[in-house]
């Protein structure tokens, strides 16, 4: 980094940038006349739903677009040179060189051929920044400076040695390795657990503090962007709704769109007390093939209410939703659903059996057949468990359309022509078409923006009251658990750690595990992580 | 709570909304856009196919009518010439149309209808069927299947449904082989979990959940699959072991005229005789190949750089 250089330069300025992408043999307007100012040491936090153009605003602050789309307006300057008008050629100079970018999957980013120190220095190589031996060593300061386990050595692995909040510091690192003078974070913490994102979080705000590197975090998750961003600046539809400082974002947003995201998280369930419970999971041991991952379960599920799982991935969650579904057969233990023990193997179970015990599922997109229409997809259990064909049939789905707030427009509809909440919206509509009793709901919100998890989690505390069904919702985030849940259960390595209603498991002393994972859950509080670290190395 | 949530209904959501079209529309579309290749490619195939159809009104004379001169030059009363025992060889070419292709489209129909359900079945049965069909597949692959081909007929002898039954059984491994590993990739899908948790039967996983989600990569293979039978056809009746005469066949066409080639020194359509049933299989199979390209860039997703 030149010395000239000082904190509170501009380093990046995009005026009135427009991007258009290509689809359905139209552009399409993506980013509709987008300023952006960042100066030296700066982290601004880009927030908003999916398809606001946060990922494409990231990128085109490095001068690049993606194949499929073209910037038609706007200059973008970096350090006074005009991005916009440079060749690929030219950009290549500056791309892993003074402007890096850190992706959302580091799984899918790295080659699995090199070693991680190969690929974390190569750019600051190939530029000639430093010679090897140096760049080495510095790699290894990187990797000390973020937290990764034995920095001398990791960078000797292969990508798939280390974990996935391992492999999303390194990707930090490599970002780091030529020192650039801007960085594009997109999402780099979404598909982690929330204790790995705490870690991940804490050192990536810290070398990015200690180097003094201007960046842009892309987000979704607000309370995540409190903690990382000196400025936010939300975006919706391509268009910019604000920007402020962090601090006074958070305590008062001016745009009705920045207060709904804010509000989202206040949805609360009263809770509710029930006794009879409709399904309980008794000492159950599962196991696939020879590695064991479920050890002694018990799970109460009262009638008429939901029970939230929660846990980090590998807790066994969705094994207990497998096991339950038949899927995977226990091997020690029994399932009994209202009364009466049921078969372990699916195939033994009854049709009446299936039908009660319905699923929905994280991924809408891949919980649905990409070739079959809306009134397909609904219409097969009505026929296959009620025997409702015909007209009978179609009269039946719009109701369950209507009832999911959407309507018979959708019927001739296929999965990719809805939008992520629609779809979700569909599988439950397809789940209740078999009227069942009983619905395992694994990670249904999980995948969606705020604002229409919200909607989500509104429709499903409807149709509970509405058809009294009884749910077992399956999460790892803290907030839907406190929108929705009555009853807790806290997994952890295959074993049930904690289980109680709402309030209890909420209220201290807690056990060690769900201490962890709640103090994990990001808050809107732009000091939390700092607290929090303060704290834990007390 | 704001404006924005009261207002919030799913059904404003906007989801990638295409345009409808109907398929007639849809194909008119992609015909417009198509490249010369493929434009190429379906006209040689539609010619084939109506002069396969329509062979006997086309052709001048009859398929094994005999003539007292054999080998006669090209002419205006036979187009192009006739063969070693006086038949006319342009009435042959028409009607080698109808047989050649003919079995050739059934035989690779049967071998997609064999491969293609075991392959299915091997895909969502995981244990035993696939370990079954699999290693069987295996077995058959190891021998080479022309040299295969060759000892199975002469041992059930060279019939017509010899010949379809047992291309298609060798063919048919193949198709399992794609069949079955594009499926893999299907079957894991949450929705066809959801149809096996709904209690649906495998011939309904099958064919419902399963096959429209392959189709694209197994109609390109068909396309490929159809050229190989072809010329597999085509190389037994050269060694004599396919289609038997009198009946047409480009096949034997070729072989039955091959010792004219070395007349081209004297006169040079004399030698270009043989060649003609071959140019009729080399122009259909690149005709195939042009159509099979641009559909599998249809199908790939692919977004041409702008």
């Amino acid at each position: 980094m030149s010395n000239k250089a000082q904190k509170g330069d501009v380093l990046l300025d995009i005026k009135g940038l427009e991007i258009e992408g290509f689809s359905d043999e139209k552009w399409h307007e993506i980013i509709k006349g987008v300023d952006l100012t960042l100066r030296r040491g700066e982290v601004m936090g880009l927030i908003g739903e999916s398809g606001a153009g946060k990922s494409t605003l990231g990128l085109a602050a490095m001068g690049y677009t993606q194949p499929g789309c073209r910037i038609t307006g706007g200059s973008i300057s970096f350090d006074g040179i005009d991005l916009a008008q440079m060749s690929d050629e030219q950009m290549r100079g500056y791309w892993g060189n003074r402007m890096t970018y850190v992706a959302q999957s580091a799984a899918a980013s790295f080659n699995p051929a090199h070693r991680l120190i190969e690929q974390t220095t190569s750019s600051t190589i190939r530029f000639g920044i430093k010679e090897k031996a140096e760049a080495h060593k510095d790699a290894h300061v990187l990797y000390a400076a973020l937290n990764l386990p034995d920095p001398t050595n990791i960078g000797d692995r292969y990508p798939h040695q280390v974990s996935g909040g391992q492999l999303q510091r390194v990707m930090t690192a490599m970002a780091m390795s030529p020192r650039p003078d801007l960085i594009i974070f997109d999402e780099p913490t979404t598909a982690l657990d929330v204790t790995t994102q705490v870690e991940v979080l804490s050192s990536m705000r810290a070398i990015v503090e200690e180097f003094n590197t201007a960046a842009i975090y892309i987000t979704h998750d607000l309370a995540v962007v409190a903690q990382m961003a000196d400025v936010i600046k939300v975006l919706r539809y391509g268009e910019e709704v604000e920007e402020a400082a962090t601090r006074q974002m958070l305590k008062s947003p001016k745009q009705d769109y920045t207060k709904s995201l804010w509000s989202v998280r206040a949805l609360q369930k009263e809770e509710h007390t029930a006794t009879d419970s409709i399904m309980s999971l008794r000492g159950i041991d599962a196991a696939y093939g020879t590695a064991k991952v479920l050890f002694d379960v018990d799970i109460d599920v009262p009638k008429g209410s939901t029970v939230a799982v929660v846990g980090e991935s590998g807790s066994g969650k969705s094994t207990t939703a497998r096991v339950i579904t038949g899927l995977l057969p226990q091997s020690a233990g029994s399932v009994v659903f209202d009364g009466d023990a049921l078969p372990e193997r699916l195939a033994d179970r009854t049709k009446e059996q299936k039908r009660r015990i319905q699923m929905i599922y994280q991924m809408a997109d891949t919980a649905m057949n990409p070739r079959q229409t809306v009134r397909d997809i609904i219409g097969r259990p009505l026929e296959f468990y009620l025997g409702v064909r015909g007209k009978a049939n179609t009269e039946r789905v719009i109701e369950l359309l209507e009832m999911i707030e959407l309507n018979a427009d959708f019927l001739e509809r296929l999965p990719a022509e809805l939008s992520g909440g629609q779809k979700q919206r569909i599988c439950i509509a397809r789940a209740l078409a078999a009227n069942p009793e009983f619905i395992i709901c694994d990670e249904v919100t999980s995948a969606l923006d705020q604002i229409v998890q919200e909607g989500i989690l509104k429709l499903l505390l409807r149709l509970q009251s509405e058809l009294g069904l009884t749910y077992m919702f399956i999460t790892h985030d803290i907030s839907t658990v406190k929108a929705i849940a009555d009853q807790v259960v806290v997994m952890n390595e295959g074993r049930v750690v904690e289980q109680g209603s709402k309030t209890e498991v909420f209220q201290p002393p807690h056990p060690a595990y769900t201490e962890l994972l709640l103090s994990s859950v990001p808050e809107m509080d732009p000091d939390w992580l700092t607290n929090l670290n303060a704290a834990r190395n007390r | 709570m704001s404006e924005d949530i009261q207002t919030y209904s799913a059904t404003a959501e906007s989801g990638n909304v295409h345009e409808r079209r109907s398929r007639w529309a849809k194909i008119k579309l992609a015909a417009r856009k198509s490249p010369y290749t493929a434009r190429f490619g379906i006209t040689v195939i539609l010619t084939y196919v109506l002069v396969a159809l329509l062979a006997p009104l086309l052709a001048p004379y009859g398929e094994a009518q005999v003539f007292p001169a054999p080998y006669e030059p090209w002419s205006s009363t036979h187009f192009f010439g006739t063969d070693q025992i006086g038949r006319d060889i342009f009435s042959r070419m028409i009607y080698g149309a109808r047989n050649t292709v003919g079995i050739a489209v059934a035989t690779t129909l049967l071998s997609f209808l064999i491969g293609g359900s075991l392959g299915l079945a091997a895909a969502i049965d995981r244990r035993w069927i696939d370990q079954i069909f699999s290693r069987s597949v295996d077995v058959l692959m190891a021998i080479p299947s022309l040299i295969f081909a060759l000892v199975l007929l002469s041992i059930f002898g060279s019939t017509v449904l010899n010949l379809i039954i047992i291309i298609a059984v060798l063919d048919a491994t193949r198709v399992f082989r794609l069949t079955r590993s594009v499926a893999v990739n299907v079957v894991v899908m949450d929705y066809v979990e959801a149809a096996k948790l709904r209690g649906e039967g495998l011939g309904w996983v099958m064919r419902r959940e399963i096959l429209p989600n392959i189709l694209p990569p197994l109609i390109a293979e068909f396309g490929l699959r159809f050229c190989f039978v072809f010329l597999t056809i085509a190389a037994l009746s050269f060694l004599g072991v396919g289609i038997q005469p009198p009946t047409a066949d480009w096949g034997s066409m070729v072989r039955e005229n091959a010792n004219l080639l070395q007349f081209a020194q004297y006169d040079l359509r004399a030698g270009l005789t043989p060649l003609l049933p071959a140019a009729a299989i080399a122009l259909l199979t690149v005709a195939v190949n042009f159509v099979v390209d641009w559909f599998l860039h249809k199908t790939s997703g692919l977004r041409d750089e702008q």
